[in-house]
């Protein structure tokens, strides 16, 4: 059996997701914008999936927009808020450890004249909520803070800063990227103070190819992508309703038990903590307090691609780094003040709520020999 | 209207008596890449090859361009039959090229009478054409010496020609024609490169690769047979061996000093190929080797390497700069493959100081410190082989 421990990257969609995109896919085909029954049907679907997501952040169904994933959404996030309120305020204040897609839609407007704002965290790798409500001015039209750390599981002080921001100037956009925080940690839009909220589909065991972003009533977005003015007019191109239909199906199964879910997955944390301690050469660096579903660790001396093609060979799935690079370097961990050498040979370890001890026990050993057997 | 594919011949054409087992190669290599477009007749005068679809519906455009990559061909060109009279030629003339001259600005005519009992002459064919021509062309005015389009009459055997663009083809020998030889394939912007030129002289390709999981992964191995899927638009079929190395180069770590890694390395590599080079009945050897580029190609590297061969290593890139290597890369399409961040088995392990005026007493010294000789009889028997063949 294999041991599927990279869903950060991506996870194992669930049957009821799988049942919900084949009947769209075989039954349900219609077009949500054809006037007929069959057309109707099909939107029936797409609200369906809407009224879950939304019920999920506890917001109304209106805010949800449909999205090809979540790069879709930060990048819809960042150049739709700056095209619509960029205009005199040119400053864009991010944390230093974003996902790509906002890092890098960050240095496009960076170079299209926008002032980028990246905040770093402390010596000890751990953010100061004063470091981005001082870095805010008026000036800002945006601040776009992750919740939770792709490759670290470090939970950034979101509610924190965007109350305070919130307060002292309500007109900056706050935008959260939840992607990794989404049916793991309790999210509400509302009390997060989150004008926009980016989510993924995959990530939480539904198909690739969706995501979606919370818009706050009253936010105006400038599209990039126009035509057919699906999604009212904010992303147009005909809506892909099996992916969604799927997507909604698994929230519906996993939002009632995000807190059993912590739980059962920070025990699985402790348990795994508990077995690497037993292994010379180990370093854990991912915070104690981050979010159990991702441990990222250091097996000293060997490269984390070879480590990674070592357990691959024993059926064992975990990442180097974030999935999405194709193993280069993100600089992340550098951020977070860990050493080139310990970077090199980083591995994340990332669970859900299925994984069991008997897997994690797999691991453990797999990684112990490795540690033995690979010549660094 | 009909149209055909004229091929003409490169070095071929001045081969003496054994011409046509050239010319044979040739059409088989021609016939078998297009074979996929649709029907064609495939038949020979004159140096030329001429190649004529069976059907209206074949793309010609692709055709041309599956040609232009076979190797033994000088040029090409889509070209109009006409019937042996001089009417008749005009007449195709002005519909044939009414694609082309109303757009252009300068214009010359030239002919070419291989049938020498057509009874115009080639300056009057061309005085004749250039003047109905321009009549019908007003745009047109005659430049001889550097016109935008010149349009060519062959008056051959059985049928006359009139086209318009002449396109270079890819030069060389026809592929087989010189037998087959083993190239050494990292996945490098190198390998392909070395094994497109000696392609080119009509050799058959056949390509070993190295495989060290965990130290390298699935994708590096992949990576490889994508540049050999790519290089068989060049090259035709290509027998793809992969060796399992990882053992080899575990023992190599402990028993060998750093600094000879590379060198002890690259001569296992090559003992392996010559053992497979031999069953599979390949002449030679090719590598991708430039001398200095690395540490392991400079001439002192190079000599300890040939040391261990038995059978001729052909290096054609060995005087070539990196800036003309790419330029070859990109023209045949395997640039933005090889330059695919993968590990390969010659990066792992890599000396930090390699030796890089090594003597060749010394490497033999530190390689017979071990018996690699069990390690090297496992790694060819457990070679896996695979088959690319031109697809699409």
């Amino acid at each position: 059996m294999s041991v599927y421990l990279d869903n950060a990257a991506t996870t194992k969609p669930c049957n009821e997701a799988i049942e919900a995109i084949a009947a769209a896919l075989t039954e349900n085909y219609g077009n949500p914008s054809s006037l007929h029954r069959m057309g109707l049907n099909a939107q029936l679907s797409v609200d369906r999936a809407r009224r879950s997501i939304a019920d999920a952040l506890g917001c109304d169904s209106e805010c949800i927009l449909f999205t090809s994933g979540a790069t879709e959404s930060n990048n819809l996030a960042l150049r739709g808020v700056t095209s619509a309120y960029g205009r005199k305020k040119r400053k864009i204040v991010i944390s230093s450890v974003e996902h790509a897609s906002v890092a890098e839609t960050a240095a496009d407007l960076e170079k299209k004249g926008y002032d980028i704002v990246r905040v770093k965290p402390d010596s000890d790798g751990k953010y100061c909520a004063n470091d981005f409500i001082c870095a805010v001015d008026e000036n800002t039209c945006l601040i776009s803070m992750m919740l939770v750390n792709n490759e670290t599981g470090y939970i950034l002080p979101v509610n924190d800063v965007f109350n305070v921001v919130k307060r002292k100037y309500p007109e900056i956009i706050t935008h959260c990227d939840c992607v990794q925080g989404f049916m793991k940690l309790p999210i509400k839009a509302l009390s997060m103070n989150s004008d926009l909220i980016s989510l993924s589909g995959h990530k939480i065991h539904g198909a690739k190819g969706v995501g979606a972003l919370y818009i706050k009533k009253g936010i105006r977005l400038v599209p990039i992508i126009t035509g057919g003015k699906q999604e009212k007019g904010i992303r147009s191109g005909t809506e892909s309703v099996p992916l969604i239909a799927g997507f909604g199906a698994a929230v519906e199964k996993f939002c009632s038990t995000i807190s059993e879910r912590y739980e059962k997955v920070s025990e699985l944390k402790k348990f795994l903590l508990s077995g690497l301690s037993s292994i010379d050469g180990i370093t854990v660096n991912s915070p104690s307090d981050g979010s159990p579903y991702i441990v990222n660790i250091s097996a000293s001396g060997r490269r984390s691609e070879i480590m990674l093609h070592y357990l691959e060979q024993h059926e064992i799935y975990v990442s180097s780094g974030s999935a999405c690079s194709k193993g280069a370097q993100s600089g992340v961990l550098a951020e977070f003040g860990i050493n080139r050498e310990n970077a090199d040979s980083a591995i994340r370890i990332s669970m859900t709520s299925e994984t069991t001890e008997d897997e994690l026990l797999k691991f453990i050993q797999a990684l112990k020999d490795g540690m033995k057997n690979i010549k660094s | 209207m009909k149209e055909i594919i004229l091929v003409k011949y490169g070095e071929i054409a001045l081969k003496g008596l054994n011409k046509s087992t050239f010319e044979d190669m040739l059409t088989k290599n021609v016939k078998r890449r297009i074979k996929s477009l649709g029907n064609f007749t495939c038949t020979r005068a004159q140096s030329t090859l001429y190649i004529t679809p069976e059907s209206d519906d074949i793309d010609l455009s692709e055709t041309v361009e599956r040609i232009k990559k076979i190797f033994g061909i000088a040029a090409l060109c889509r070209a109009c039959v006409c019937e042996k009279n001089y009417d008749d030629i005009r007449e195709k003339s002005f519909e044939y090229l009414a694609d082309i001259l109303p757009y252009a600005k300068t214009f010359k005519v030239t002919a070419k009478r291989a049938d020498k009992s057509f009874a115009m002459k080639s300056p009057e064919i061309c005085m004749e054409l250039g003047g109905d021509l321009l009549e019908k062309f007003p745009n047109l005015s005659v430049d001889v010496k550097n016109p935008e389009v010149t349009v060519t009459v062959e008056i051959r055997d059985t049928n006359a020609f009139v086209h318009a663009e002449n396109i270079k083809g890819a030069g060389g020998l026809p592929v087989g024609s010189s037998g087959k030889a083993m190239l050494l394939l990292s996945g490098g912007i190198d390998s392909p490169v070395a094994g497109w030129m000696m392609a080119k002289r009509g050799v058959h390709i056949a390509a070993i690769h190295y495989v060290s999981p965990p130290y390298t992964s699935d994708r590096a191995q992949l990576k490889v047979e994508q540049l050999c899927d790519k290089m068989t638009d060049y090259c035709g079929g290509i027998a793809f061996y992969c060796v399992p190395f990882t053992e080899i180069q575990e023992a190599l770590k402990d028993h060998c000093p750093e600094e000879f890694f590379t060198i002890i390395m690259r001569r296992l590599m090559m003992e392996i190929a010559q053992r497979i080079a031999e069953k599979e009945e390949c002449l030679a050897l090719i590598t991708g080797e430039s001398v200095g580029q690395v540490a392991s190609q400079t001439m002192s590297a190079i000599v300890c390497t040939d040391a261990v061969c038995r059978i001729p290593v052909f290096r054609p890139l060995i005087g070539m700069d990196k800036t003309e290597i790419i330029e070859i890369a990109r023209k045949i399409n395997t640039f933005e493959t090889s330059t695919l961040p993968y590990e390969d088995c010659c990066t792992v392990f890599t000396p930090k100081h390699p030796k890089v005026r090594p003597v060749l007493a010394e490497i033999d010294k530190a390689q017979n410190s071990f018996n690699f000789e069990p390690l090297l009889q496992k790694a060819v028997e457990n070679t896996e082989q695979k088959i690319f063949n031109f697809k699409r």
